[in-house]
């Protein structure tokens, strides 16, 4: 019994150091990329319980006698990435009853263990805007991750302020959603006609919850649809919009502007013909850096100037892999491709973590090194633009979750037989892993 | 022009007609010299410091070397660049036949009414006026191994193309080069009709094989233009393009080759890594698909190192910008060699697999590949290194015309 007690208050003590007197780690000697301030030669990255406690050099930060420090010399520290429009995790949306179906959420469908999910992990990718396809007007509810290691989905689930989990809702226009038969649309007038509906129906719902107030009696019967439009009204949910042409970038625009809803831009193809009525409309847009026109008529006039040409109308511009369509693992690539046209090198890091990172609405949080936010980011052997660099760690709540180093990672980096396969289940023991993937 | 002391009248006329029809061979085909602070012309040894590339009006390289040694002939234009490569040359793609707006009108890389039509000729339906194809000579690549779709079990045949000309005739430098042959799931035709599986594949392929072995011994026998093809494979005139990824089809296409004594080219090979020694031992080269494909379905075990561990084990390798159903449309066969440069293959090695060894894997190492003496003149030129996502590709020669100047 004694013996009993004694193994379960060391246990107990055990837990306690975990949780709250974890050591802090010092990555030294990297050159810090932190997006917001200047980059730092020979710096400091003071990570302790899944934050950031400092950022610098040996001038503006002390470290203290209990520190563990980890030289990281000849490489380069920056945030995590940020991909705002992402298919990973085999996720499938609505069906194909109807083409607009914003009670779907992709929460529902995803495989926390999908190789997709390691493979983005390994391309420096730390959150994540998960969604559903294009195939519809509203193909339902889209989910922020982070990419901790997890067994299931909840692991990688982001809480928001007001306890609900982070997500937005993907819109989509142009060719994708039309069909040549109802109840989808067969043209571009008549998909605005659809989605400016079910918007004046969600309108109404929230009005009638509104005028009931405390009196219960008198709430609309729950609907799921209408209560995640209400959602997208309340701007608690942001839209996705998925639209390449230039007349469509303006179209979803001016929904946005008739229903107020808070909305990023996604694909945009043709964002250099519109970058100023973009800008304008103080729309953010995330840009997919495809390298050669068409594939589908939308797409012909696709440009890899898009970067350059948001920045230049002051435009909020960040990047997103569309994986499938784009590689996780090459996601850094995109911002190379967008300095080579035009693009500044400052911007197009903004645009792969800060830029995302306040699409996401989870900018206090994420998107740049700074004391205070999560401790997500990850180790270059170099300049993040150059196609020699690798990403040798990525680290999400000051937790490594890629390392290059060890087989089994480097494998889902470069691929080969069994590269794609889903996470084995693996317990750690007492390696510091075995608490759970962070909060 | 020594004739020039004669003043008569006639000769004079002489002469100005002369020096009009030389002004008019300078606007086709103008003398040309390149330089460039780093020359990799792919022959023997280290790229050339401070090179020069000088190009006749006959389209064909004069003269290579170190510009204190090679003279620039008077009234050559000179361009200048920080990195000259040959020309690049993708090894597998469908552009021409397979154009950007991916609509109906446009997509002529697949004809969906049988499972084996050798019979279809690339250049019938090559369009040499496609935008893919501006496309891609606005970064380099000015020679492709274009043809019929890896998505049938012998979809048609191949062709060889420079990136530029107005006809199909200008742009052809090989009309047929190879028979396309797919084995895996991209053969089945589907829809209950045969091929269903990979075993019927090759049933179905062995047939034919076996047929056209009887083909032209009875001269009555009337002409059959997929037996005259086959016969041609079968006289080692043409080899096969097999288009196989998973490792067990790797294996079917060598059988085969064997069994028939063909010759034959791999491509795609994504699981190519998994039988190396198989692969080295039967002599054959890989046209291995593009470093950035997506890993998926047969494609699961394909690998960015691919290309270097073929190379290690002392197989010759091609990369190519391959066949895409959406976007991007087509994939830039530079930008792949740069992947595969980052992952294990050498700088030289790289360039090499859209350079001088793709030449030689499709039998054009006569013409183009390097940049030497006599070849022709097919340049790139960069501002720095051409692997790098950063530089640009800022100019492009074939057959000593500057076909592209714009800075991609």
């Amino acid at each position: 019994m004694k013996i009993k007690l004694i193994c379960l208050s060391s246990l107990l003590l055990l837990v306690c150091s975990v949780f709250g007197q974890e050591r802090p780690t010092a990555f030294i000697n990297a050159r810090v990329i932190p997006i917001v301030g200047q980059p730092i030669e020979q710096g400091i990255l003071i990570v302790r319980n899944g934050k950031i406690t400092a950022v610098g050099d040996a001038r503006t930060v002390r470290l203290s006698s209990d520190v563990q420090t980890v030289d990281l010399k000849g490489k380069v520290i920056m945030p995590g990435l940020v991909d705002t429009h992402s298919h990973i995790g085999e996720g499938s949306g609505a069906d194909g009853t109807n083409p607009i179906q914003p009670d779907v959420r992709i929460l529902d469908a995803l495989n926390a263990r999908a190789g997709s999910i390691q493979r983005a992990q390994s391309g420096g990718i730390t959150t994540v805007n998960v969604m559903p396809g294009s195939g519809h007007l509203n193909s339902g509810q889209t989910l922020y991750l982070k990419l901790r290691d997890g067994r299931i989905i909840d692991d990688l689930l982001i809480m928001t302020d007001d306890g609900r989990i982070a997500g937005g809702m993907k819109f989509a226009n142009g060719t994708n959603p039309l069909r040549t038969s109802g109840p989808f649309p067969g043209t571009r007038a008549k998909s605005a006609a659809l989605v400016r509906e079910q918007l004046v129906k969600a309108q109404e719902y929230r009005e009638k919850i509104r005028k009931a107030g405390n009196d219960k009696s008198k709430l609309p019967a729950r609907d799921l649809n209408m209560e995640a439009l209400a959602e997208v009204l309340d701007g608690k949910r942001v839209v996705h919009f998925h639209t390449h042409r230039h007349d469509d970038i303006l179209t979803a625009l001016r929904l946005q502007k008739e229903f107020g809803f808070r909305i990023v831009l996604q694909h945009v193809s043709e964002a250099w013909k519109v970058a100023d009525e973009i800008a304008k409309a103080k729309a953010p847009a995330s840009i997919i850096m495809i390298e050669a026109p068409g594939g589908k008529l939308e797409a012909m006039d696709v440009s890899m100037t898009n970067g350059a040409a948001l920045e230049k109308s002051g435009a909020l511009a960040g990047f997103h892999t569309d994986d499938y369509i784009t590689d996780s693992r090459l996601f850094l690539r995109s911002a190379g491709l967008a300095v080579r046209n035009g693009m500044s090198r400052d911007k197009a890091l903004y645009g792969m973590t800060m830029a995302g990172a306040i699409m996401l609405d989870l900018d206090k949080r994420v998107g740049s090194l700074e004391a205070g936010k999560d401790a997500d980011f990850i180790v270059l052997s170099g300049d993040p633009l150059s196609v020699y660099t690798k990403v040798l760690q990525t680290f999400v709540d000051g937790k490594k979750v890629f390392d290059r180093s060890d087989p089994k990672d480097y494998l889902i980096a470069v691929g080969g037989a069994g590269a794609t396969s889903d996470r084995d289940t693996h317990v750690h023991c007492f390696d510091g892993d075995m608490f759970g993937g962070g909060n | 022009m020594k004739n020039e002391k004669r003043k008569t009248k006639s000769s004079i006329l002489f002469i100005l007609t002369l020096f009009t029809i030389h002004c008019s061979l300078f606007t086709v085909s103008a003398q040309i010299a390149v330089r460039g602070e780093t020359v990799w012309t792919m022959a023997a040894g280290e790229p050339i410091t401070n090179g020069v590339v000088v190009i006749g009006a006959n389209g064909k390289i004069e003269a290579v070397g170190a510009a204190a040694q090679v003279r620039i002939p008077n009234g050559y234009r000179t361009l200048s660049a920080k990195v000259v490569t040959p020309g690049l040359i993708d090894a597998r793609s469908v552009v021409g036949l397979a154009g950007y707006l991916a609509q109906p009108h446009d997509q002529m890389q697949i004809e969906t009414s049988g499972p084996i039509q050798p019979d279809l000729r690339a250049f019938d339906s090559y369009n040499p006026e496609e935008k893919l194809i501006e496309w891609l000579r606005s970064f380099g690549v000015t020679t492709i191994h274009t043809g019929h779709a890896p998505a049938a079990l012998v979809s048609g045949q191949t062709m060889i193309a420079k990136t530029t000309g107005k006809t199909v005739d200008d742009a052809a430098v090989v009309p047929t080069a190879m028979i396309a042959v797919t084995i895996g799931d991209a053969a089945n035709a589907g829809q209950g009709r045969s091929p269903g599986t990979r075993a019927k594949q090759v049933a179905m392929l062995r047939a034919e094989l076996i047929k056209a072995q009887n083909y032209g011994t009875r001269p009555d026998a009337p002409r059959d233009l997929k037996q005259e093809m086959f016969k041609k494979v079968l006289n080692r005139e043409i080899p096969l393009l097999v288009t196989a990824h998973r490792a067990q089809d790797i294996m079917t296409a060598l059988r085969i080759a064997k069994e028939f004594n063909l010759r034959i080219v791999l491509d795609g090979a994504s699981e190519a890594h998994m039988v190396t020694g198989e692969i080295k031992a039967s002599g054959f080269p890989v046209i291995v698909h593009p470093t950035m494909y997506r890993a998926g379905g047969e494609l699961e075990n394909l690998s960015m190192e691919t290309a270097s561990k073929l190379k290690a084990a002392g197989i010759p390798v091609a990369l190519q910008g391959g066949y895409e159903n959406y976007v991007p449309k087509t994939r830039i066969v530079l930008f792949e060699a740069a992947i595969a440069a980052a992952n294990g293959l050498s700088m030289r090695d790289a360039l090499a697999t859209v350079t001088i060894d793709a030449a030689r894997i499709l039998g054009i190492d006569n013409r183009v590949g390097s940049l030497a003496a006599g070849k022709d003149g097919d340049v790139a030129m960069y501002d720095g290194d051409p692997f790098e996502y950063t530089t640009h590709c800022t100019g492009t020669i074939i057959n000593g015309r500057v076909v592209s100047e714009v800075v991609r």
